[in-house]
């Protein structure tokens, strides 16, 4: 029953397609185009959050195409799916370095996908660049990351609640994962250390991914919020499970004023999947939200609006990073005038460009960037209005200072240093980000 | 700030209940409203606060809308012109607007053009209380109720004197002891023992807040006497938190069941292991989505529509599966597994592709959201409570169907006994297509009721499938009441759990007692008896 004649043109596709793959080197000339490599998922359940960010970067391509590319060369964009699961993302990222040849690549969303690409990015001297806000206790030599570190959204949220809101309670809401988990250990310090805040003043709550069941959490937390003093939620909820959880909190008549919930992962993508009317008031903190009042924003919305031909969609935290992220390394690129990692990487350090709230943001010693923190209160419109925002910008922190173990690491990516977490007291460096993810594991 | 803000509503108060709101000209009265608006354009919250005030104090009658809009975020200002707009819809780029001071339209302005005029929490329980004293004159009984029960806890010195004169004027004893009770926690706030016996009792969470700080009093008596009182409303709680709980495993239950009531049939009766099951109950909540997307601006009844229009398209879907793939594969159930989960996936990325990758919102129509009050400790969200009932209606229902119709003793007679069955005459082929499309019908069914409940996403389904396959295993196949009791038990077991272990181990704990009960007993809760539970 095996068809013969088809199995030997697979054979001879897969010889053929061998040669190929041999021969692109050779082929790859100077007015060839450069190759971006997109690493985000288009399918599974990251695609709700991941699949806008894939667009992102293609139009940012397309606009720097128009403005004649980069180095006299065109920009060619290089789209994988890594379906949402995370080995796919290690695989697919080697595909991208080995196969692919690119020159950087813009991708991953949640911590464990890019725990899982960074062995490999370093393994075949890789650029990256991370778009999200996440944990921190990572500084890779290979990595960028344009999201937001711990210090640059969860501590200056908490400052504020204590310091304009007079929050004397907290609940710590989290899904139950890596980066809730340790942003949450880093606040429970926090509070603790700084501020003094009681034991038995902190609930800390994790649920499953994508938990829809809130009533009895809310019910508890307005118990607990019954207690006399002002009370808060710092909710780390991740992606979908919000929605469900709003609309209980909503439900249950609990409004911003009695208890507020600051939230780390809910941007206006999240919000353009409920009815807002009963979250008016609720915060989020981000260094960007859409409704930022700046020419450079209202251009970028509207070349996003033509983009997807749709006069409803949004724009949110993670693109903005990749609008820095993308324009910082083709201005590296610039400087470094070759698309080289090794030139590009030592070039990139000291970069900086334009934000979209009016700023500028600089590349860190660190691979961390310096960002705005901005508090937003949740309007009827699915958007956020501005309440407060740092004084300046503040730089991305790698390694918490209020956790124990990573207070004496600090990062510098330039010569003599090199290293991603150098010990200030034992005065060596730590080694490998990969062996030392490993090490923490175990 | 908080000064200012407690002192703001009761000088409306005296305002109103002296006569001196001064009925003033508008033509005369341009510049005056510019220059309150004007006050507002700016960045300090603290001086945006005293703008507020000096509205309220006004008298100007234009005063209630602004502070209405000035809520809604829709109060705004041209940034070239400074003109003051108020902003009807403020979706999209280019929004329709009318003139804040004569309040004509005023075409369309771009949002680029516009600043609004911020406010936070602090300015919005300002703004809230404001109008709530407003509406404690108003006509409307429920509307006098929401206004006293906003004013609880916020009730200061400035407002004391014309609230006690309001509580002799009010007919309503509702609202009576309402604004009582808010007398009471100011009295109480300012040190006044005696106050504390008018609160004893009360279960609302800002009576207990305010006893609460009171425990916390320099004053050993009244700490004391707060103590006391609280742990009498302690008492009253712990009922109620009961209640509460047995309410929320109950609600939790009836979602399973819903859930889980198609599948009874399909894998349950026919014995299909359908893993496209959870895509079927994604379909009838975008047929929900699709509905609303066609009647805009009336929720409630495009949610009344999707009722059968999910059951359609999902009973349609579910043929389609049938015809298409299960038919192929009767008696091999691997090979159906694998199948239909194939079916699952397809159907998940062609939602992704054809409509979008995000989640699409599903208004709540107003008589759905909020909760109905049972007393003040204890209220119950009016979304699941329909839910619950809509469950209970769906098996009941279906239970009809099954023992009372031609098709339900088709359906018995084709599980129990294929062979003899058609020997009698019984179209087996047709009764396989009917019973399937009941059961993906009923999938559609409880798409429409989640939706109410959770995100429209292409992942919907994905999320309620393993509990759908728990629920019919532990209720005993074959079996609908057992889908009923076990769904309902397993929400209830959950709720009482997760305050105890948190929601991760909660879920553990019920699939480890799971695996447990059927090593007990294999056949589940309900096991089907007689020659037909040996085929």
């Amino acid at each position: 029953m095996i068809p013969t004649i088809p199995a030997l043109s697979y054979r001879w596709l897969a010889a053929s397609l061998l040669s190929l793959g041999v021969a692109a080197p050779a082929l790859a000339q100077e007015d060839d185009p450069i190759k971006v490599g997109i690493l985000h998922s288009l399918s599974g359940t990251m695609a709700i959050s991941e699949s806008t960010l894939k667009d992102t970067v293609e139009m940012l391509i397309e606009q720097q195409n128009e403005k004649g590319g980069l180095l006299g060369r065109q920009l060619e964009a290089v789209v994988v799916d890594p379906a949402s699961d995370w080995p796919l993302f290690a695989e697919k990222a080697r595909e991208l370095l080995s196969q692919e040849e690119v020159d950087v690549i813009f991708g991953n969303w949640t911590s464990v996908s890019r725990k899982s690409v960074l062995p490999v990015v370093e393994e075949l001297n890789g650029l990256l660049f991370y778009p999200v806000q996440y944990e921190g206790e990572e500084s890779s030599e290979n990595v960028f990351y344009t999201g937001a570190a711990p210090n640059q959204q969860a501590i200056p949220a908490v400052n504020y609640l204590m310091n304009n809101v007079g929050v004397e309670r907290w609940v710590l809401a989290g899904t139950d994962y890596v980066y809730p988990r340790t942003t949450n250990k880093i606040l429970e310090a926090y509070l603790r250390d700084e501020f003094g805040v009681a034991e038995e003043d902190i609930m800390v709550n994790y649920t499953p991914f994508g938990h829809s069941d809130w009533q009895n959490i809310v019910s508890e937390i307005k118990q607990f919020g019954s207690e006399g003093k002002k009370t808060a939620v710092v909710s780390t909820i991740n992606g979908d499970a919000n929605v469900p959880f709003y609309r209980e909190l909503g439900n249950q008549g609990i409004n911003a004023a009695d208890i507020p919930v600051v939230a780390f992962s809910v941007g206006e993508q999240e919000l353009s999947g409920i009815d807002t009317a009963p979250l008016v008031g609720h915060l989020a903190a981000w260094n960007y939200f859409m409704s930022v009042d700046t020419d450079a924003n209202y251009d970028f919305i509207d070349a996003w609006i033509e983009h997807t031909g749709d006069e409803m969609s949004v724009t949110n935290d993670p693109m903005e990073a990749h609008y820095i992220g993308f324009n910082m390394w083709a201005e590296a690129v610039r400087k470094a005038g070759t698309t080289e990692v090794d030139e590009v990487k030592d070039a990139i350090i000291g970069v900086s460009v334009p934000n979209l709230s009016g700023g500028y943001a600089a590349m860190m010693p660190n691979h961390h960037i310096t960002k705005p923190v901005l508090i937003g209160e949740i309007q009827d419109n699915g958007q956020f209005s501005i309440v407060w925002e740092t004084p300046s910008t503040v730089a991305g922190d790698a390694w918490s200072d209020y956790l124990e173990g990573s207070r004496d690491l600090i990062s510098d990516w330039r010569k003599p240093l090199e290293c991603g977490n150098f010990n200030v007291v034992e005065g060596s460096c730590g080694g490998g980000q990969a062996e030392a993810a490993e090490a923490e594991t175990d | 700030m908080r000064m200012i803000r407690s002192f703001v509503p009761g000088l409306l108060l005296l305002c109103l209940l002296f006569g001196l709101v001064p009925v003033v000209q508008a033509q005369e009265d341009e510049a005056a409203g510019q220059a309150l608006l004007e006050a507002l354009a700016v960045s300090s919250y603290e001086a945006k606060s005293e703008a507020i005030e000096s509205i309220i104090t006004s008298g100007d009658e234009r005063s209630r809308r602004w502070l209405e809009e000035l809520l809604g975020g829709k109060l705004q200002r041209h940034k070239e012109t400074g003109r003051f707009v108020i902003v009807l819809e403020n979706r999209g780029r280019n929004w329709p607007v009318i003139d804040a001071l004569s309040f004509e339209d005023a075409g369309e302005m771009s949002r680029r053009d516009l600043d609004r005029i911020g406010i936070n929490n602090a300015l919005r329980g300002q703004l809230q209380s404001a109008l709530a004293v407003l509406d404690l004159y108003t006509d409307d009984v429920d509307d006098r109720r929401d206004a006293a029960r906003e004013l609880l806890g916020s009730v200061d010195a400035a407002m004391v004197e014309p609230l006690r004169e309001l509580v002799g004027s009010e007919d309503d004893a509702e609202v009576r002891r309402l604004l009582e009770q808010g007398l009471a926690i100011h009295r109480l706030n300012e040190g006044d023992i005696d106050a504390i016996a008018e609160l004893e009792g009360s279960l609302n969470s800002r009576v207990r807040a305010a006893l609460n700080s009171a425990t916390r009093s320099d004053n050993p008596l009244v700490a004391d006497a707060a103590s006391a009182a609280l742990l009498d409303i302690e008492q009253k709680l712990r009922i109620n938190s009961g209640l509460e709980t047995l309410y929320f495993g109950l609600s939790l239950g009836s979602v399973l069941v819903l859930a889980a009531i198609g599948l009874a049939i399909t894998f349950g009766v026919m014995g299909v292991i359908n893993m496209a099951h959870g895509e079927l109950i994604m379909l009838g909540a975008y047929t929900t989505w699709g509905m609303q997307q066609m009647l805009p601006g009336q929720p409630g009844l495009a949610l009344v529509l999707a009722i059968p229009a999910g059951f359609v398209v999902s009973a349609l879907a579910g043929i389609a599966i049938e015809r298409g793939v299960i038919q192929f594969l009767k008696g091999r159930p691997l090979e159906t597994l694998l199948a239909t989960f194939g079916v699952s996936l397809i159907l998940q990325q062609l939602v992704r592709t054809v409509i979008s990758p995000l989640n699409r919102t599903v208004v709540s129509p107003e008589w759905m959201s909020g909760s109905l009050m049972i007393n003040e400790g204890l209220s119950l969200t009016l979304n699941r409570l329909f839910v619950l009932g809509f469950a209970l209606v769906v098996f009941a229902c279906l239970m009809l169907v099954m023992r009372r119709t031609r098709l339900g003793l088709e359906v018995r007679a084709v599980t129990q006994n294929r062979a003899m069955a058609r020997a009698m005459g019984i179209r087996a082929t047709r009764v396989d297509i009917m019973t399937f499309a009941l059961g993906s019908g009923v999938a559609g069914l409880a798409g429409v009721a989640l939706s109410q409940l959770t995100n429209v996403g292409p992942n919907l389904g994905q999320n309620y499938i393993i509990d759908s396959f728990m629920v019919v295993v532990f209720g005993g196949v074959g079996n609908l009441w057992g889908t009923l009791v076990a769904g309902l038990s397993l929400g209830v077991i959950n709720q009482v759990l997760e305050p105890w272990v948190g929601a991760v181990l909660a879920k553990i704990v019920v699939l480890v007692f799971i695996i447990l009960f059927i090593q007990k007993r294999p056949r589940g809760l309900f096991p089907q008896k007689g020659r037909a539970a040996e085929g």
